[in-house]
């Protein structure tokens, strides 16, 4: 299981992860950071997961209610996010292009 | 192969497409299918989560996350492009109330489990409830970030949101003791923290935390002006992905912890970007409005006979005879819905064969990126639109530069080391070009309360009037010129 990890180990992932977003992020030109901002915002629904757990696996009926909560609006982060992000992005075109 | 390992490999490979996505990013080419990718890695991290052992009720998950796919959808579909900094916004709070809501269950489960366990039943496993089984220290103090962060980010996105929709106050909201209450609300907040990490049994502890988050995200983000909103989404936003990471380590899931710093990152570095082309700290921009009062100097002093009129038919002959023009929009522009006129200006004087570029301010409009959003929408072709950097090289052989609802990013006071509250603050060198006008509708100042040398300056010429009647009247013009 997950938790096996240790703090060390999922700590190191942590930092790492910061930097490999410092390095990809800082290439995004600033033509492209409404997008970047929508985008990376629909990544940061990533909470849908804790949310899943919670309720999927929540023995206590608060945990489910609260989860079930969670759940809601980090789907209206995800599903909102990568939507609006796609619809900007689709409006960007060189002349020239279809 | 144990399910675990699965599991895990899945979310690695739904990390990988996380940071490959944001790399499609790069270049507007690459860029749709970026997001795609970044939402095939969400779907496959759902699902691998949904197919775990010990997953139940999926009836209820399922009904959750259709109500939130379809009104994520409708906000998604609905939105106009102008509004975007408040979607962004709003889209912020929901990640960042997520997190307060997923730490509270799960230290309600444990807290339960505890005593539990106390009274001799056994542990439980899988999922939540095995995390849940003995709350360490990393348990206990991820779980207060997750609701500091994460209320912290809610409150201060539904400030910014009705700050930008207009329903809260866009001016500063400042009183007397506005710092030490500042101050004295994250001392409440630190100390319930404590609590929370001391006693977690406390579950009561967790809720007065989130509560002073709300209130400290309330106070920090009202006293914040409309002009410095694209710094606070943008800070917003590494806060949302923040939450996000904590509530990863309360749950030692990695994904969640990858895709949260991925984005406590990006947050971070667009903030910083911004400030630096406001030229000021973060803390003053959070903090800011310490003693500084802003001295309006005499504007008769500066305009006085010195400004000079202009028509859009003298415009359009001067346009006529131009080989190459820059825009500078600013969020004049939008807030006049003066796009269009734009656009159908630029395509006359391509036919004519002039050479037209759009000029963009990293702070022009109410996000970063907002005003390229705007033109790109209205079919301006990607390579036209120039960065600070690449457009301030050129000014010097530009004939005519239209300056079109900007005013403190081109005003030559900046260039000043002192004495202005803009004074060292990057800006568009728009008076290097043989002509300015500015369609503007009086002399009035814009955010920094300040006024502009540039309205006054030779070879400027001032076009009174509403930003999307001078465009119209200036396409008009041009195509009888």
């Amino acid at each position: 299981m997950a938790e096996s990890l240790g703090f060390v180990n999922i700590l190191t992932i942590f930092v790492l992860a910061i930097f490999v977003g410092n390095e990809v992020i800082t290439k995004v030109p600033p033509i492209l950071h409404t997008p970047l901002m929508s985008g990376s915002n629909a990544i940061s629904g990533i909470t849908v997961i804790g949310a899943i757990l919670a309720v999927g696996t929540g023995r206590e009926t608060l945990t489910v209610v609260l989860g079930m909560a969670a759940l809601v609006c980090a789907t209206i982060n995800v599903v909102g996010g990568f939507l609006v992000t796609h619809r900007m992005l689709r409006k960007f075109k060189k002349r020239g292009d279809a | 192969m144990n399910a675990a390992v699965v599991s895990n490999i899945a979310y690695l490979v739904a990390a990988v497409l996380f940071i490959a996505g944001l790399k499609g990013l790069s270049h507007p080419r690459s860029a749709v299918r970026g997001n795609l990718m970044g939402a095939v890695g969400m779907l496959l991290a759902i699902v691998v989560t949904l197919l775990q052992q010990g997953i139940m009720s999926f009836e209820l998950i399922l009904l959750g996350m259709l109500a939130g796919a379809l009104v994520g959808a409708v906000f998604a579909l609905k939105i106009q492009m102008t509004a975007m900094p408040q979607l962004v916004g709003l889209f912020n709070g929901f990640g960042g109330i997520a997190s307060v809501l997923v730490a509270g269950a799960v230290l309600y489960q444990a807290v339960m489990a505890m005593s539990a366990t106390a009274a001799g039943a056994a542990a439980g496993t899988g999922g939540v409830a095995t995390v849940a089984g003995a709350p360490d220290l990393q348990f206990t103090i991820a779980t207060a970030f997750s609701g500091l962060i994460g209320a912290v980010t809610f409150f201060g996105s539904v400030i910014a949101f009705g700050k930008l929709q207009g329903i809260v106050t866009e001016k500063p909201v400042r009183y007397p003791g506005e710092q030490v209450v500042k101050v004295l609300v994250l001392l409440v907040t630190i100390a319930f923290g404590v609590m929370v990490v001391l006693d977690p049994a406390q579950i009561s502890n967790y809720w007065y935390l989130s509560a002073a988050g709300s209130l400290l995200g309330v106070l920090l983000v009202i006293a914040i002006g409309g002009a410095d909103m694209p710094i606070v989404i943008a800070l917003l936003n590494s806060y949302s992905g923040l939450a996000a990471a904590a509530t990863g380590f309360v749950l030692s899931n990695n994904i969640l912890i990858i895709a949260g710093s991925l984005v406590g990152a990006s947050g971070i570095i667009l903030t910083q970007i911004m400030c630096k082309a406001m030229n000021r700290s973060l803390a003053n921009v959070l903090f800011g409005g310490v003693g500084a009062v802003v001295e309006s100097a005499a504007q008769g002093d500066i305009y006085a006979g010195k400004v000079k009129s202009t028509s859009a038919e003298e415009v359009a002959m001067i346009l006529k005879s131009a080989q190459r023009v820059v825009f500078v929009p600013g969020y004049g522009m939008a807030v006049a819905r003066a796009q269009t006129p734009v656009r159908l200006l630029t395509e006359l004087m391509e036919k004519d064969g002039i050479e037209v570029e759009f000029g963009i301010h990293p702070v022009a409009g109410r996000m970063p990126g907002h005003m390229n959003v705007l033109l790109a929408e209205e079919n301006i072709s990607y390579d036209k639109l120039r960065e600070m950097d690449q457009i301030n090289a050129t000014f010097s052989n530009t004939d005519v530069t239209i300056v079109l609802g900007a005013n403190d990013v081109v005003n030559p006071i900046a260039r000043e080391a002192s004495g202005s509250p803009i004074s060292g603050m990057p800006i568009l060198d728009v008076d290097k070009s043989r002509t300015v006008v500015v369609i503007k509708r009086s002399l009035g100042a814009g955010f920094a309360g300040i006024p502009n040398p540039l309205f006054a300056a030779e070879n400027t010429l001032m076009l009174f009037a509403d930003g999307k009647k001078a465009m119209d009247d200036l396409v008009a013009a041009y195509k009888d010129a």
